[in-house]
Formats: C-alpha cells, structure tokens, sequence
C-alpha cells in the first residue's frame, strides 16, 4: 500500500513566496512619471516648453535691441546678422518683439488655462457626482452661460475696460471654465455608474473618498487633454482679440498681435508673419504633445 | 416628420441663399469692379453722411453743378445762373432732363429737397450743410415751423431761386455737394421709403441703381435718361464692400476688382514700386488734440514742444510712405485764396518747423519741466487702426528720446475713443479731418469756442471774431486774409498739434481711365472707361 | 422622458430671457451710441434722432418695449443699416453662415472622426503618426493666418479658387476648409483618445474572446462608448464654428450673420447685437439640448430621472 503521507509535502511558506513575480509597488505618480519618461514626443514637448520659458524670462535681457527702440531710417529691414528676423514698420528688431512677445502670450495661455481648470473641474465633478436636482440646477446655470456667447461678453468687457493683459486674463478667465466643467461632469456622470465605483461604495469608502480616489484619476485622462488644450485655445483667443484690435496695448505685443500685425504685411515681408506664427505652432505643437504623454502617463489602466 | 419637413426646408433657405448672387457679364460690356468698403448706412442724398455713400450717390445723382474731370466746377443740371449784387439771391436756370423713370426733373424737386433734408423729421445729420440758406438753420431746429420761410423756391419748373444768409463765394461748389442733390418728388411723397431698396430707386445722375445685396454688393448701370449720357461709357459698375484690407489687396491682384481704395500700409513701398499705387490729392490734415482744460496741457510751451518734438518728415518718409507733406500749419494744401490760381497754405506759409527738438527742449525747460523732469505720466489715445498704432508709437518714442516724457498708449475702438475725445475725458488724442467743400473755411470754423468739433476745450476770442467776419462777407480778399489771421492764432496757442497732410493712396488698375477723383474723397465715374487691355 | 423636455424647455425659455436682459443692459452700458460722430450733430438735429428712436425714454421703457416686440418676433430696425431691420439681416446673413457652418461642421465630423479611429486602432503605426501631425497642424495654427495663407496659395499664386467673394459653389471650399480646421483636429485627437480608452477596458476584452468579429467589436461596442466625449464636444463645435464665422466671413467677404456679432458692438447697433446674440442663443441652446438627448441615447448607463 502507497503510503498517502508520502504524496503529499507539506509545502513551505517561503519556497512559495519566492515564487511570486516580485515587483516592487512605486506610487501612481511616479508610475505616470515613468511612463512619461518613455514618451519621446512628450518630452520634446516639455524640454522646448521649459526652454520658451527660460527664453521668456531671459531673452530680452540678453539682447542688444530694446523692444520698443525705434529707428526709423532702417524700417522693415530684412534678416540680417544684425537683425536674426529683420526689422518691423518702426524699424524694431523682430527677434527681441517675438521673444517679449513669448512672455505675454505665454502668460495669458497659464493663467487663463489654469482658472478656468480650477473652476471647471471643481464645478463639474461636484455637480456630476452629486447628480438630481442639484446637478440639473448647476447644469441649468452652465446652460446659460454657454448661451450667451463669450465672445459678446468679452469684447464687450475688452470694450469698456481698457485693453490690457489684466483684463483679457479677467476676459478669458471666465470663458472657457464652461467647457471644462461640462467634460468633467459628462465623464463623472457615466464614471460613477460603473462597476468600481459601486464596488467602493459596496466596501464602504466615502463619497470623499470616492470622488477622489476613484473618478478623478479615471476622469483624469479627458481632464488632461482638455487642459492642455486650453493654453492654446487662451492664446489663439488673445490672437483673436489683437485681429480685432482688442489685444494688448502698443508697443507691448504678443505673439496674436504680431501675427495679426503680419498678416497684413505678409506678401511684402514675410519674415513679419512667419516667425510669430512659426513659434505660435511651436509652442501649440509642444504643449500637445506633452498633453498626450500626459494622458497616456495617467491613466490608471494604463498602469503596467 | 415635423422635424424632416424643418430640415428640408432650412437646406433649401441655405442653398437658395447662393441664388441672390451674380453672374458673369457678357462680353461686350465695359465693367467696372470698384470695392467701395463699407455698406451705405443712408443711401438718400439727403441723409448720408460717408466718403462711400458719397462716391455711390455722386454717380447716381446729379446736382445743380458738378465737378468737372478738370477739377473745374461748372454747370450741370443748371442751365446757367444769375446772382444779385449782394450776393444773397441766386436764380438757376435749369436744363430740360429727366428721372431714371422718364419723369421731368423739376425745380419743385429741388425745393422739395433741400426743404425736406432740412426738416427736423427726416433728422439728417448733415443738414447743416444747408445752413448757408436763409433761415436753413432756424428751420432746422425747430425755431420756424413754415418751411416756406426757407430760402429756396421753385419759381416755375425751370427756374430755381435761392436766398442766402450771408454771400458765400464758394456756394457753386457746395452745390456739387450731396446734400444739395435732388430727388424726386412725387416718388418721396407716395413711398418714402424708396431709398431703402434698388427696386424703387429713382435717380437723375449718370448711373442707375438695379441691384442692392445689403452688405455685400451694389451694382449700377448706364442711365439711358441721363441727359448728359453720351460721355457716360461704362455700362456697369459693380462696388464691393470688402472691409478687410488683406483681402482686398489679393483681390485686386487676382484681378477680382479693378479698383480698392484701402492698401494695408506696410505693402504701400512694394505696391509703389511695382506701379500698382495711384497717389490723388486729398483735403486733410492728421493732428493731436491737446486737452487745455487739463493740466500741463494748460500751458501753451507744452503743446508746442510736445509739437516741435515730433519729426514729421521721417513719419511721412518711413510710416504713411505715400507721398504725404509735413504739416507745418492748419489748413492743407490744395484750398484756393483770394486770387484765382492761389493756394491758401502757400500764401499762408509755415508756422513752424517739421522737427525743431532744440526749440522743443528749451520751451519744455521754459515751463519748468527741464528735461522732462517731473513730467507727469499721460495718455496718447487713438482710435483702432495699425496707421494711428504705428504713428503713436512713432510719436510716444520721439517725445522719450527728444523730452524726456513717458506715455502710455490707449486705443479705443471709434465710439469709445469719440465719446472720450467729446467728453474731454482724455490727455492728448489723435484726430484727423477731411474737408467738406474747397474753402478753407471748411477747417477753420471748427475751432471756435464751443464748437460742435471743437473737442479741445480752447476758446479765443479774437479768432470766433475773425471766423465770423470771414463767413459775413462775399469779399474773398477780406475773407482770406482773415483766415489766415484765424489760423495765425491757431498756430501760435497751439491747441492742435498739426502732423501731415493727408494723400489719397489707392489701388488703380493702369486699363481703368477717365475718372475724377475729388480731394474730398468721392470718386467720380461719370466719363470712366476701361481700355482694351 | 416626457417630463424631462418639458422642463428643458422651460428652462430654455428662461435661459433666453436672462440673456435678453443681460445683454440688453450691457450693451447699453457702453459709452457711446449709434449716433456719436466724428462731425458733430447740430443739437437739433440729434434731439430729433433720439426721439424718433425712444432714446430718451427712461431705461426701463425702452426694455419692455423692447421685450415686447422680441415676443412678437420683431427684432427691432438696425440704427447702423437704415435700409435693414434686424429681422432682415437674420434672415439673410442666417442661410449663408448656416450653409458655411454646415459645410464646415460636415468636414470636421466626416474627416475628423475616421481620423481619430483609424489612428486608435492603428496606434503608434504610421497612420497614427500622419493623422496626428496633420491634426496637429490644425490646432496650431490660428485661423486668420490659415485663412490668408489659403487665399494667397490657392487663390493668388494657384489661381484655383477665388481669393474671396460668395456665389459659386466653389467660393464655399477654402473658407470651410478654414473654419474645419481647428474643430477636424481636435475632433480627430479626442475621438483617439476616448477610443484608446475605450479599448482598453474589459467588455471589449471579452468581446473579442467571445469570437465576436473586429468590426462588431469595433462599432457595437467600441464606438457606442468612445462617441460620447465627441458628442460633448459637439456644442463648443458648433459654438467655435460661430465664432470662427467672424474672422473667415470677414476675411473671405461672405455676407453671414458672423460679421455682424462684433461690427454691431462697434456701432453700437443696440438692437442688431440684441437680435444676432439672441438668435445665437436658440441656436446653442437647442443644439445642447440635441446634444444632451443624443447621450441618453448612447450611453445606456446615463439616466435623466429627476428621483434619485
């Protein structure tokens, strides 16, 4: 007779522990910092942002020109050693105009960018996630402030205030928050009918809890791209305003008051319209990419 | 199915909307493709009030007199004219011709007109155009109510007699004027509202209108009842109403138009090198107001050096580039004085330098601020327009490097900034002003105090003395030289600061001929043509 | 169901009262009127303009005047435009910038969505990389740029396309194609997106081993899902579409309603930017409510119950 004791070891807790796959657990943030990393697109982005900053902040300081020095005798000179992009109709060195230029518009796009994620998210997750009557009431209000057209309002505004860099931020501050708030709570609405999140709130967690540790980072991805996407919409609005004269006061210039200036000359001198449009795309162009890293480093099923 | 029926119907509006539009002219006819930039916001004689309104009606209507393609102004609807020795009763004669519709034109139609337009009813804002008439003004504004009283009559069919306030040399060519062409009568009285729509425009001039696409297109064509019609060659002209400068410079290269009065400025060097840039005359000046109610504007040593700091030849050289004068006075070039031939700003001569900085310090120094020390910080306010951004910012660096003062700049869009300027709620604005008839007194008679125009706030008595013996009297010798004292203390308080005189660059295919363009703006087509190209 | 619309259209009702008298007492809150000239009226005679347009009637008269003639469908005459009222520019310049959003709306939806799915299928290939750099060139660059460059390739140098005017059915291309840019692109990034999303989650794992094919996985469950960020995205699109009318409208000389939003403020042409941001209004708002109806529709998860 077999003894049955012999076919069964008993099994030693250790030996199967080292079985496992070992990985160690990093943090959700450093996982999307990792995975980031790998994003050779998104970090292109990233370095040429930081770099436009650091030209921002510095560039003026390092160039010979003054971007409001006139010299009327060397009017719409073309580029030169002397001139990088050439002259502009006053004679003023359009490399130091675009590099002033990039601290305005880079400015408007975060600081419009940034109030109106704040306010979007915030109004919209709540008003997803606690849903009925109050949800319909917050919905109603979005309502009509989508309806009345921003663009009314703001060049109505731009109108009676002067024009200037606080007052398009106050402008686009209240613009796009909109858009925003709508996304976020479209996407806590079908979110929070999803299976984990009746599973969390099976297992007791609370609504705080919920909301913050399951439905933002799944609504995360959206959030991210529309964010990214609103610094260049802040700036093409800005652009818009300076088209119709409505950007900021001369001689200070952004990129839309260039490019909107350049249009006008372009046949002539081109140089006048390509190197704000160019850095325009850059910037957009830069900031996508990093958009996209962003989403594709944050979401959570992504997670490997 | 409510639903389907909605959208059907909304996708046939959309592509009917397609249908309004216009096709391609036959061969033979000679077309003239003119953007004229701006959609008519009075398209009757009696109440527009722009340069394109102006240059539409002018090729629809005829007055009393015209402008000929010399400049001259002679007879036209008029037969011929007598005045009475004081100069207060003028009689026309007028010639046998007729309504686009056939009808006789009469003189009950110009009575009717000039009465009409100065009815506070019809509230037309260029009324006072008319107040050269007996009693135009009074009637106006309510203070007579029997029309009668006007000065105009219609003796009989044919003969026009019109009093006058006071002699007025210059009346034959105000007669050229829009607000002193005619419409007709009858046509007003049965349907008031004809100047509203092509179909039931009636007019007298060398064109008739037959086509009126609001905001988009006018079209008119050879008027066969016009008594003057073999020297009328075109057979259409077609007015566009592009508003972007942009675009109209690619459409006049793309030859989509023959004609666009508004070149972006920063292309003027290329286009005038390249032979696409007609340079005309025009009756302006470009200047800064100053407001003297206001301190340190109070003090005329600043309005000068601010005045004298400005370098007016590298602005008209290196910024507007089509040929504009320094201004180194008021009144522009091209207004005729006392003797026949003469030139009111050549008489007159210049009251300063185009750029004196050194004259500019010291008067800056004189008024205690030497060097710009202690110069409070002002505002330069203009109205949105890359030509007024660029000359200000021209201008704001000239006065830093020159004086030693800083500025900020503010553009306002038109109402804003015109509000402002009214209001004298500004320190120092850019304005510009185009004469309305060829008389000096069309610049001058703005600055009296409390005038309508006079948005400085300055008053002076002797010069309100001297434009009204200028507008008391036919005598030219007396007028002019009190003009020119007039304009003397003007230049010596300086409550404007005079730039340059403004031209007419524009965008003239060579194959388009036989136009007139007025210094006052309007373009004339009656006797155009287009070569064979 | 039922009683949802009939609270929305309530709540549109109301929301288009508020923004009547928003604007109303905003835009007369601006300095300046229609009537301020450079040429300054003679006292007479602007006494007589603002009697014969009810400027001098108290502020609270000339809004239920006004109010009252919006219920009966007048909009008022236009103070800039004697010859139009504002009801006549609605109707003619309504057609035209309908027909240029259509077009418009038709290609970003038409190009961009394939766009967007082909590139989240076929992430990381090349046909990813090419939509997204073609869409990303659409985002970039802003539209008045994109609008001169096309006039001056296509139009001056090219002689294809006329470099503006409206007529022919050809004079509708450049200026849709301007307007669709921005929305193809974007439309195109976030339809990959909420694709790449969406197939990545575990019904469409099981899906495809339950033997379903490719394109029954693709279409009956992937693309259900995957619309609804686009449906979203559908107001702004149509609002965007609006806003960009303005600048391609007036560079591309085409008689729309888009012009009119800012040249109306400019003039100070109270009832026309009454009657062009109210006519707005429905617009959006209907299209909302459109939008709104459509996810019920698609995402079967989201319920419109007023209980909860």
């Amino acid at each position: 007779m077999i003894d049955e004791k012999e076919l069964f070891k008993p099994v030693n807790i250790e030996e199967l522990e080292a079985k496992e796959y070992i990985r160690p657990s990093i943090g959700y943030w450093a996982d999307a910092w990792r995975r980031l990393k790998k994003n050779k697109l998104a970090v292109t982005g990233l370095v040429i942002i930081i770099l436009l900053i650091a030209l921002a902040i510095f560039g003026p300081m390092f160039s010979p020109y003054e971007y409001d020095g006139t010299d009327l005798n060397n009017v719409y000179a073309p580029m030169s050693r002397s001139h990088w992009f050439g002259t502009d109709e006053l004679g003023r060195d359009v490399f130091t105009r675009v590099l002033y230029g990039a601290r305005i518009s880079l400015a408007v796009g975060f600081v419009a960018s940034f109030i109106n994620l704040i306010i979007g998210v915030l109004y919209g997750g709540i008003s997803g996630f606690i849903g009925g009557r109050v949800d319909n009431i917050m919905m109603r209000f979005v309502d009509i402030l989508y309806s009345i057209p921003i663009l009314l309002i703001v060049i109505i505004l731009m109108v009676v205030l002067k024009p200037g860099l606080k007052n398009i931020f106050i402008a686009l501050g209240i613009s796009y928050w909109v858009g925003m708030a709508r996304i976020v709570r479209g996407q806590t609405l079908s979110l929070k009918e999803q299976d984990f999140t009746l599973a969390a709130k099976t297992l007791g967690a609370t609504r705080g809890r919920i909301l913050v540790r399951h439905i933002i980072p799944n609504a995360i991805g959206p959030i991210v791209v529309t964010a990214t996407l609103l610094i260049p919409n802040a700036i093409f609005f800005e652009s818009f305003l300076s088209f119709i004269g409505l950007g900021v006061s001369a001689p200070m210039a952004s990129w839309g008051v260039l490019a909107s200036d350049g249009i006008r000359a372009f046949q002539s001198h081109p140089n006048l319209l390509f190197f704000p449009a160019l850095f325009i795309s850059i910037t957009m162009l830069s900031f996508n990419f990093l958009g996209d890293g962003l989403r594709d480093a944050l979401d959570p099923r992504l997670r490997k | 199915m409510l639903k389907k029926l909605t959208i059907l119907m909304l996708v046939v509006a959309m592509l009917g909307s397609f249908a309004g539009c216009k096709k391609a002219a036959p061969a033979e006819e000679m077309v003239l493709k003119y953007n004229v930039g701006a959609e008519p916001q009075y398209f009757d004689p009696r109440k527009a009030t722009g340069i394109p309104e102006f240059t539409m009606l002018l090729n629809l209507f005829d007055g009393l007199m015209r402008y000929d393609n010399q400049g001259q102004i002679v007879p036209s609807v008029a037969e011929s004219y007598t005045v009475s020795p004081d100069g207060l009763v003028w009689t026309f004669k007028l010639k046998d011709t007729k309504w686009s519709n056939g009808e006789p034109v009469t003189a009950q139609d110009f009575e009717y007109s000039w009465k009409t337009a100065l009815s506070p009813e019809i509230a037309s804002e260029y009324s006072y155009q008319l107040y050269y008439i007996k009693n135009g003004e009074k009637y106006n504004s309510g203070e007579l109510t029997n029309a009668d009283e006007v000065g105009v009559k219609a003796l009989d069919d044919k003969t026009l007699e019109v009093t006058l306030e006071a002699p007025t040399p210059y009346f034959t060519s105000l007669l050229s004027f829009t607000t002193y062409l005619p419409i007709n009568k009858k046509l007003d009285q049965s349907n008031p509202d004809w100047a509203k729509s092509a179909d039931n425009f009636v007019s007298n001039g060398p064109f008739k209108l037959t086509l009126w696409d609001h905001n988009h297109t006018i079209e008119m064509v050879k008027n066969t009842n016009y008594w003057d019609k073999d020297k009328v060659k075109l057979s259409k002209i077609v007015f566009t109403m592009v508003e972007e400068s942009s675009t109209e410079l690619m459409m006049f290269e793309n030859n989509e138009i023959d004609w666009g009065p508004n070149p972006p400025l920063p292309e003027l060097e290329r286009l005038k090198n390249e032979g696409k840039l007609t340079i005309s005359p025009y009756l302006g000046t470009y200047y800064y107001l100053f407001n003297v109610t206001k301190k340190p504007f109070d003090d005329v040593r600043v309005r000068k050096a601010l005045t004298f700091a400005i370098d007016r030849e590298a602005i008209v050289k290196n910024i507007t580039k089509a040929g504009q004068l320094p201004a180194t006075a008021y009144v522009p070039p091209g207004v005729p004085d006392a003797t026949p031939g003469s030139d009111f700003r050549k008489v007159g001569g210049d009251f300063f330098k185009t750029y004196d900085p050194d004259e500019a310090k010291k008067l800056l120094a004189d008024a205690g601020y030497p060097d710009g020390k202690g110069f409070p910080k002002f505002v330069l306010l203009y109205n949105t327009s890359e030509a007024h951004k660029t000359i200000a910012e021209a201008i704001q660096r000239m006065w830093k490097e020159n004086l030693g003062i800083e500025c900020t700049l503010t553009n306002q869009e038109w109402k804003v900034y015109l509000d402002n300027r009214n209001k004298l709620n500004y320190d120092v604005a850019r304005a510009g002003w185009i004469g309305d008839y060829t008389d000096p007194m069309t610049f001058i008679d703005m600055w009296v105090t409390g005038g309508g125009n006079n948005d400085t706030g300055w008053s002076n008595k002797q010069y309100d003395e001297y434009v009204k013996t200028a507008k008391s009297t036919g005598d030219q010798a007396a007028r002019m030289d009190a003009m020119h004292k007039a304009e003397a203390i003007l230049m010596d308080e300086m409550p404007i600061g005079p730039i340059y005189f403004y031209t007419r660059p524009e965008l003239i295919k060579a194959y388009v001929k036989g136009y007139y363009t007025s210094a006052l703006g309007y373009t004339d087509f009656k006797e155009a043509y287009i070569e064979k190209h | 169901m039922k009683k949802f619309v009939i609270q929305r259209v309530i709540a549109m009702l109301i929301t288009l009262f508020i923004v009547a008298t928003v604007t109303f007492f905003l835009a007369k809150a601006i300095p300046g009127g229609p009537f301020t000239k450079e040429k300054a009226l003679p006292e007479a005679v602007l006494k007589n303009i603002e009697a014969k347009y009810h400027f001098n009637d108290p502020l609270w008269k000339q809004y239920t005047d006004y109010m009252v003639n919006l219920m009966k469908g007048d909009l008022g005459p236009s103070f800039r435009y004697d010859a139009l009222t504002v009801n006549d520019i609605v109707r003619k310049g309504f057609p035209v910038s309908a027909l240029l959003g259509f077009v418009a709306i038709l290609i970003s939806l038409g190009l961009g969505l394939p766009a967007g799915i082909i590139s989240a299928y076929k992430q990381n290939f090349w046909q990813d990389n090419f939509v997204m750099f073609f869409s990303i060139l659409g985002i970039s660059i802003p539209n008045f740029i994109l609008a001169t460059l096309f006039m001056y390739i296509f139009g001056l140098k090219l002689h294809i396309f006329n470099t503006a005017g409206w007529g022919r059915w050809q004079d509708i291309i450049l200026p849709a194609v301007t307007l669709a840019a921005y929305p193809t692109a974007y439309i195109a990034r976030l339809m990959r997106s909420s694709m790449l999303d969406v197939l990545n989650q575990d019904y469409i794992k099981t899906a495809r081993s339950k033997g379903l094919s490719e394109y029954k996985v693709m279409t009956i469950h992937a693309l259900k899902n995957a619309l609804i960020p686009v449906v979203t995205y559908l107001g702004p699109l149509i609002a965007a579409v609006f806003t960009g009318s303005f600048i391609v409208e007036r560079l591309f000389f085409i008689p729309g309603l888009g012009r009119y939003y800012v040249t109306s403020i400019y003039d100070r042409d109270y009832t026309v930017i009454l009657g062009t941001t109210i006519f707005y209004a429905v617009f959006l708002i209907l299209a909302n409510f459109a939008v709104d109806i459509i996810y019920a529709f698609i995402d079967p998860r989201i319920t419109y119950s007023t209980e909860k």
